[in-house]
């Protein structure tokens, strides 16, 4: 006799993972059923009893913990609990117990299993806790990108460069061009030992044989050295296709030397990626440059959030966002920075306007204040040059402002001549801070430790952090005083209903994704980063850097990079939903507005942060060495 | 009829073996005969069986049962892989206004057995356990005087009512000067609004397996609330 049972089915076949399940293996899930009530406060299952079901909360809610007492986490209808033991030698794993009257749903362990054998989505979803649903939910986002903002430069390589010598007559070398039907070749010097052809010394194109030969009628039996193109830039193959264009608009180019280990392994030019162009932020970046005073820039950084809409909505991922960003922001400076010097003239003495924080990271994202400074000439007098770089900084400030990059808070600005600093003074100052730390001094100057040259003399921020490098790697001291103030924002438990859940159980409306999840997985990074030398500023790389010095144990580095980009999507999708919806973006989510499994996501990679802020807080401590 | 209605039988099983010699239908004498719990059996031991009918009307005399849903249960489980649900055509005409509550139509009745022929698989679920119903003077009453319609005899048995239960706590939390002083009522003792004082979900009702179902999970909750798994059977059963 088939018996219908119509309220149990009802509410399981509506809650995942059920609601994935074909009708018939449904109702074979509903007949299994059986129910059972518990008052509020009582001990469903503890810790290492037998546990032979799954448990469905039909009404009411029941809390996890951890066998150490800690909350784990609040579920209510609809959740499930109990798998974890299922499928760990049938013991409790995490004991729990009703906080309100609860109404379970008990599912035998026998159609469970078959459940999970019979039905990939089903055994994925009760398998895959914490890390490994992170990884899934990850992969499946870049999986469905856009190849335009994921690809990588080496992919549109087809066959090594052409590499012809510098003695050569231009009439040989065109001659081989043509022959290889290439519209560009690379020319090395043969006076420079250099069997295995790592350098080279110019480019040479087809436009400079027009322009260089022809045009002005030379003579074929010329060496091609005097007319090829030596002010050369470079891409590593790793580079991302994206980030060739913006290279090749910023400086007008056609033509791009692909790097393996120093080496060229090709060449790229702009008809190779013309079909990969779209309305991106390439042709924002390019349309900077030709802005003519601060208002023009306001006037077109307006269009800023349509350029990050588009992006995210092509499936972007957040590094590639963050990048792209950044260079905008970068952009915005540089082009303030060449008005200024219109305006008030060549600089009296060398300088390097700095980026900090995110934008050297290459993190940025919508919403985001300006921390920048200077680096002056050694020679700097203040009595002769103090006036300039005071004018000079407000006018780039103020018309980052105007930009909508907020000034900084914290004064953090070039405006500040405390931040307008020679290169002796910055590296006096890094080394206070590195020799003598102290955490409350440190908890501000944290963004100092992510820096980049944005215009003028940007070796000097290479040498500048090669310098910190060299002085923090070793020493305990500073990096435990860093440890522990990476330690100050902590990630909350989860979600329960339409509240983010903090670890002591209250309740908050919203979540700041920035402060409680980027921010602070940024900062325990840059502690690794620092610790291991690593020269890298985006908290990617420095995570690659980190897991090939071995300092994390197995697997943990891939967890962090995969909750840094889901935190990071997350908060790039709402960004993107609330300009599309008119509304003023900003870091603050509110759970009512998350899908369960953007819920289930950011849960499992809070949980990644936590615990890698546990290991942080273990491994560097003043006095264990 | 036996009027039962509110008078406690002292030794149900007595009473049971008492029946089982008097009865002269197989069917009933083989029910009769398996008995039920001893008067001081804890609830925990004892396997309940959830009862629940629909039917043409209110009065047992003259309408009769168009569905039965029933669900075996202890304190800890409600067993739903064993739960029963049957369609019976009625003596009577099916009225268009217990359509309306039921939702049960001509078409579901189509046929559809005659009690008789379902009464060994009934008897066969309820023997040996106790009933439990939401309202005694339906299910006891509508079994008892249908079968004496159609076999000539009827049926008795003891059961639990949550009802019964949920009156007598509503009347002790209104007793006492102050809850007198504070003008209390008792609160609304049917089915659904007892539900929700225990915090259980609200369900479609008038399916008969539905309400079957909801009952059985009421008297885990008044139990759990104001009994014990260690209170005698004799003090919740009529």
């Amino acid at each position: 006799m088939e018996v219908e049972l119509l309220e149990i089915q009802d509410f399981i076949s509506q809650h995942a993972p059920f609601d994935q399940l074909p009708e018939e293996a449904l109702a074979d899930v509903v007949r299994s059923v059986e129910i059972s009530y518990y008052r509020a406060e009582t001990n469903i299952i503890d810790f290492k009893d037998d546990i032979n079901e799954l448990y469905m909360i039909r009404s009411g809610v029941v809390e996890i913990y951890r066998r150490n007492g800690n909350l784990y986490n609040r579920l209510d209808q609809g959740k499930l609990f109990g798998q974890m033991g299922l499928l760990t030698n049938n013991k409790v794993r995490f004991p729990a117990k009703t906080t309100k009257d609860t109404l379970l749903y008990c599912i035998p362990g026998s159609v469970f299993y078959d459940l999970c054998d019979r039905f990939e989505s089903f055994a994925d979803f009760v398998e895959a806790e914490d890390s490994t649903r992170l990884k899934q939910a990850v992969k499946s986002k870049s999986d469905n990108a856009n190849a335009l903002t994921t690809s990588k430069v080496k992919t549109l390589l087809t066959r090594e460069p052409l590499i012809l010598q510098s003695d050569s007559s231009i009439q040989s070398v065109a001659k081989i061009m043509a022959e290889e039907s290439q519209s560009a070749a690379l020319i090395k010097d043969p006076s420079i030992d250099d069997q295995e052809g790592y350098s080279f010394v110019g480019l040479i194109t087809e436009h400079d044989l027009c322009a260089k030969v022809i045009a002005s009628g030379l003579s074929v039996e010329t060496p091609v050295s005097e007319v090829m193109s030596t002010e050369l830039m470079s891409l590593d193959h790793n580079a991302y296709i994206f980030e060739a264009m913006l290279l090749m608009l910023r400086h007008n180019v056609h033509h791009l030397p692909i790097m393996k280990n120093k080496r060229p392994i090709g060449l790229i030019e702009v008809s190779d990626i013309i079909r990969y162009e779209s309305q991106n932020s390439l042709l924002f970046v390019s349309s900077i440059f030709q802005q003519q005073s601060t208002e023009d820039l306001a006037q077109l950084s307006a269009q800023l959030k349509d350029c990050f809409v588009r992006m995210v909505n092509e499936d972007a991922n957040s590094h590639m966002v963050g990048r792209a960003m950044s260079e905008i922001g970068r952009s915005f400076k540089q082009r303030l920075l060449e008005l200024a010097e219109e305006q008030f003239g060549p600089p009296p003495i060398p300088y390097c306007f700095l980026a900090l924080g995110s934008m050297a990271r290459d993190e940025q994202l919508l919403v985001t204040d300006q921390d920048n400074g200077l680096i002056l000439d050694n020679s700097y007098d203040e009595k002769l040059h103090g006036e300039y770089f005071e004018k000079l900084s407000h006018f780039v400030c103020d018309g980052l402002d105007a930009c909508g990059y907020v000034y900084c808070t914290g004064e953090i600005m070039a405006t500040n001549p405390e931040y307008r600093k020679t290169q002796t003074q910055w590296e006096t100052c890094f080394t206070d801070w590195i020799d003598n730390p102290n955490p409350k001094a440190l908890l501000n100057c944290n963004i100092f430790f992510d820096l980049t040259g944005v215009y003028g003399r940007v070796k000097w921020a290479e040498q500048l952090n090669a310098f910190i490098l060299r002085r923090a790697k070793k020493n305990n001291r500073f990096l435990a005083c860093m440890a522990r103030n990476a330690l100050n924002r902590k990630p909350p438990l989860g979600f329960f209903k339409d509240f983010v859940m903090e670890n002591d159980g209250r309740h908050n409306n919203s979540i700041n994704l920035k402060r409680r999840g980027t921010a602070p997985l940024a900062d325990l990074i840059r502690v690794h980063a620092l610790a291991i030398g690593s020269q890298s500023q985006n908290s990617f790389d420095r995570l690659e850097d980190i897991i090939e010095a071995g300092i994390l144990p197995k697997s943990k580095g891939a967890d962090l990079r995969h909750a840094m980009e889901l935190i990071s999507l997350v908060r790039l999708r709402h960004q993107s939903l609330d300009v599309e919806s008119d509304i003023e973006p900003d870091n603050n989510i509110e759970p009512e507005n998350m899908s369960d499994l953007e819920r289930r996501n950011l849960k499992d990679a809070f949980l990644v942060l936590s615990n890698a802020q546990n290991f942080l807080k273990y491994r560097y401590t003043a006095n264990k060495f | 009829m036996h009027n039962f209605t509110n008078k406690k039988i002292l030794n149900w099983n007595a009473y049971l073996q008492l029946q089982a010699q008097n009865c002269k239908d197989s069917r009933l004498k083989t029910f009769y005969k398996t008995g039920t719990y001893h008067d001081d059996t804890q609830l925990k031991e004892i396997e309940f069986v959830a009862l629940d009918f629909e039917t043409t009307g209110l009065d047992p005399k003259q309408n009769s049962i168009i569905s039965i849903g029933l669900v075996p249960f202890t304190l800890n489980r409600i067993f739903c892989n064993q739960a029963k649900k049957w369609y019976v055509n009625p003596q009577d005409k099916l009225e268009e206004e217990s359509v309306i509550i039921h939702g049960i139509t001509h078409s579901d009745l189509k046929g559809a057995p005659d009690l008789r022929r379902i009464l060994n698989q009934l008897l066969d679920e309820l023997a040996g356990k106790i009933v439990v119903v939401h309202y005694r003077n339906i299910e006891r009453d509508f079994l008892d005087l249908n079968l004496r319609a159609l076999i000539d005899e009827g049926i008795i048995f003891p059961v639990i009512d949550t009802m019964q239960i949920e009156a007598e706590i509503q009347n002790k939390q209104i007793q006492g000067f102050f809850n007198w002083l504070k003008g209390k009522r008792p609160g609304s003792i049917r089915l659904g609004n007892s539900r929700l004082r225990y915090n259980l979900p609200g369900y479609q009702p008038h399916d008969a397996l539905t309400d079957a179902i909801a009952t059985a999970e009421l008297l885990q909750a008044q139990v759990s609330y104001y009994y014990s798994p260690e209170t005698p059977i004799k003090n919740i059963w009529l």
